[in-house]
């Protein structure tokens, strides 16, 4: 018997209660409702109360958010973003439209496109969806918004349109299944709470472990 | 292959552990820190103790149900063009992953932080078969360097401090200044950053672990702080995931219940940094991710437990909770439990997953104060199972003669009422006289091995059950 039958057979055999039927209606339910079950008041609320938890939430695991009206205002906010840190006014994004479509000249940003190699400072995304809960980015792969410029990057910069924040990870599963279908996902969804961190050398956290060391988030209210 | 256990040695290991200076000082980072953080996280969230309950319910499902998720969970990965390795053993699974490295060519290996790789010796094997295998989560990159195991589920060098990484990176990062300053945290970390990178980026195969399994999706689930599970799996040509059988969720509104305990039961976060849902291989059109998808499921002892007096073990989500609220675990670390899994639940699975006879130590070194079940974030009854398995023991000879023999009289006694009155009535006044100076004892006849650390109170004059019937079975 193939490794595979022979745990599944193990498995039946402890399981056996004679009435099969019962327990492959109860799993196919499930499957095709997708209970909710509970979820936190949190992140609830009415859109004045969700940006409101969603910048506490998110500053609170250090990230850092500004809120601009539109999205011409994004490449000045980024520009002031990185002055304010000293750092260089170059960045790397992937192909989404709503990104591609600014003027980033005029704020003197100089744009690289694609994918990062591990020799870009800062990196610019366009997220999928904020969680307000847990002051959350949602981030999906794709030439748009390549994942490893969620990761390699010194800086990462997420644009997220607060028409796109949502109160719980259940409504942005909610979101994924409308867009990409049932049971379909892209390759790889991130949900990112601040920057990378790690408390591993006596318990002392520190930020900037193997990924970003910074995570600014530009909320535009469009 | 899996891990060779130093588990029946508990004592000696433990008594050795009490007297390490090195370790003591780095156990106060675990009794101060982890135990303050869960609480205030659990405070924060209304819902926490619903949310348990929750999460409880949802893994009792699973195991109700987990041959017909594991078959949903397997179709999905496969329509999403990835594939799925079933392994019985420790040794099949490190068979099944070296064989799909030694198809793609590999050279280097990186890993993402993941225990049941551990549990199944997957370095050793990796190595072995003539390829670099690196840690890439800061502190098993640290216990690798020393040869080392894990002294802890999620803080896998919490029994290191400071210095001794200093001394370890110096030993093995010579190609960098002698005189460079490590003595940081922060130069330490910047340090094992730098070199890291180039490994990420030269890695042939990445693997991390899982800590969920989604039946909806056929995806995988990482939580981690530091990111390198990502960089881990997005840069390789391969991921390999490899993951024990009860890591399986129905769908993602399941995965989310359990995210909301699991790591504010583990660091007192909300939510870890990174939450990464990974489905399939990179898609058309994508320009970065793996080309090829890999799901190594690990078995290894744990059908065997479904249907047994242990199968609410299979609800651990690993959170390390119960070994940071273990006054054992406190006292001695993680590395005298011998084996990969410490603490609580390390002595309720060890056993479980090496034998009695070999893991039938751990389930004594508990004082059964019941902190760990209390914190347990899917009501693992924890002094329970460990009942369990001293029965176990018991039934089957394995502990010392004078230990069973004294079990068995105590046993006599305590069945028979009369035998149990007349004994305590003599020896309780002879001790309250004995010990009427002090008030204590710090020696007794047979009783050595518990006053040889702490003193017994000298008792006060009546017995329990002389009180008790004084004031005529009332309890005030």
């Amino acid at each position: 018997m193939s490794a595979r039958d022979e745990i599944l057979a193990t498995i039946r055999q402890a399981l056996h209660q004679g009435d099969d039927a019962t327990r492959r209606a109860a799993v196919e339910a499930r499957l095709r409702n997708t209970p909710r079950g509970i979820v936190p008041a949190r992140g609830q609320g009415d859109r004045g109360q969700q940006v409101a938890t969603f910048v506490d939430e998110a500053q609170r695991v250090q990230a850092s958010v500004t809120q601009v009206a539109t999205a011409q205002d994004i490449p000045a906010e980024i520009a002031r973003y990185l002055r304010s840190q000293n750092l260089p006014l170059t960045a790397r994004m992937g192909s989404d439209p709503r990104l591609s479509a600014l003027d980033w000249s005029a704020a003197q940003l100089e744009i690289t496109q694609g994918r990062s190699n591990g020799d870009d400072l800062n990196g610019i995304s366009h997220a999928f969806a904020g969680i307000a809960e847990t002051g959350t980015v949602c981030l999906l792969s794709g030439a748009a918004n390549p994942t490893t410029l969620n990761f390699l990057p010194d800086n990462h910069i997420v644009v997220l349109n607060q028409s796109d924040l949502v109160g719980d990870l259940e409504s942005a599963w909610s979101r994924l299944r409308q867009l990409y279908g049932k049971g379909q996902l892209p390759r790889t969804v991130n949900l990112i709470s601040g920057p990378s961190r790690s408390a591993d050398i006596e318990q002392q956290l520190l930020l900037g472990a193997h990924g970003p060391r910074r995570l600014h988030i530009v909320l535009v209210t469009d | 292959m899996s891990l060779h256990s130093t588990t029946p040695q508990f004592k000696d290991n433990a008594h050795h552990a009490l007297h390490d200076a090195q370790l003591q000082k780095a156990l106060g980072n675990v009794r101060n820190n982890f135990v303050e953080r869960r609480a205030s996280a659990a405070a924060r969230l209304p819902e926490f103790d619903a949310l348990r309950d929750s999460a409880r319910a949802i893994k009792d499902h699973v195991l109700a149900h987990l041959d017909l998720y594991l078959e949903r969970y397997e179709a999905q990965v496969v329509a999403q063009g990835g594939k799925v390795h079933f392994a019985r053993s420790a040794q099949e699974a490190c068979d099944e992953i070296v064989a799909i490295c030694k198809a793609h060519g590999a050279k280097s290996v990186t890993k993402g932080k993941s225990m049941v790789s551990e549990e199944i010796g997957l370095n050793a094997a990796i190595e072995a078969a003539g390829m670099e295998a690196v840690e890439t989560d800061l502190g098993e990159y640290i216990i690798q360097l020393r040869g080392e195991t894990p002294s802890h589920i999620i803080a896998p060098a919490v029994h290191l401090n400071k210095e001794q990484v200093e001394e370890d990176f110096r030993r093995v990062h010579t190609h960098l200044p002698i005189d460079r300053d490590l003595t940081q945290p922060e130069t330490l970390l910047s340090e094992a950053r730098g070199i890291l990178r180039a490994k990420f980026l030269g890695a042939d195969i990445g693997i991390t672990g899982a800590n969920f399994l989604v039946a909806e999706t056929g995806s995988s689930i990482i939580v981690t702080n530091e990111g390198n599970g990502d960089l881990t799996q997005i840069l390789p040509r391969v991921h390999i995931v490899v993951a024990s059988l009860e890591k399986i969720v129905p769908t993602l509104d399941d995965a989310a219940q359990i995210m909301r305990v699991l790591a504010r039961s583990a660091t007192g976060q909300d939510m870890t940094v990174y939450s990464t849902i990974s489905t399939g291989p990179r898609r058309p059109g994508d320009v970065d991710g793996p080309e090829h998808y890999h799901v190594v499921l690990v078995d290894n002892g744990r059908s065997r437990m479904i249907g047994s007096e242990f199968e609410e073990m299979l609800r651990c989500i690993r959170c390390g909770a119960c070994m940071n609220h273990c006054p054992v675990y406190h006292a001695v670390g993680g590395h005298a439990y011998g084996w990969v899994y410490p603490g609580p639940m390390g002595a309720v699975l060890t056993p479980s997953l090496i034998g009695v006879e070999e893991g039938g130590q751990l389930p004594n070194a508990s004082t059964f104060c019941g902190r760990c079940e209390s914190v347990c974030p899917v009501h693992i009854p924890l002094p329970k199972l460990m009942r369990h398995w001293r029965e176990r023991e018991f039934e089957r000879h394995l502990n010392p003669a004078l230990q069973r023999y004294g079990l068995r009289l105590w046993a006599f006694i305590a069945r028979h009422e009369l035998v149990y009155r007349l004994l305590t009535a003599i020896a309780m006044p002879i001790l309250a006289w004995l010990g009427r100076k002090s008030g204590r004892f710090s020696h007794l006849p047979l009783a050595g091995g518990w006053t040889q650390y702490r003193d017994m109170p000298a008792p006060q004059g009546k017995t329990f059950q002389e009180q008790w019937r004084a004031k005529g079975g009332r309890c005030s």
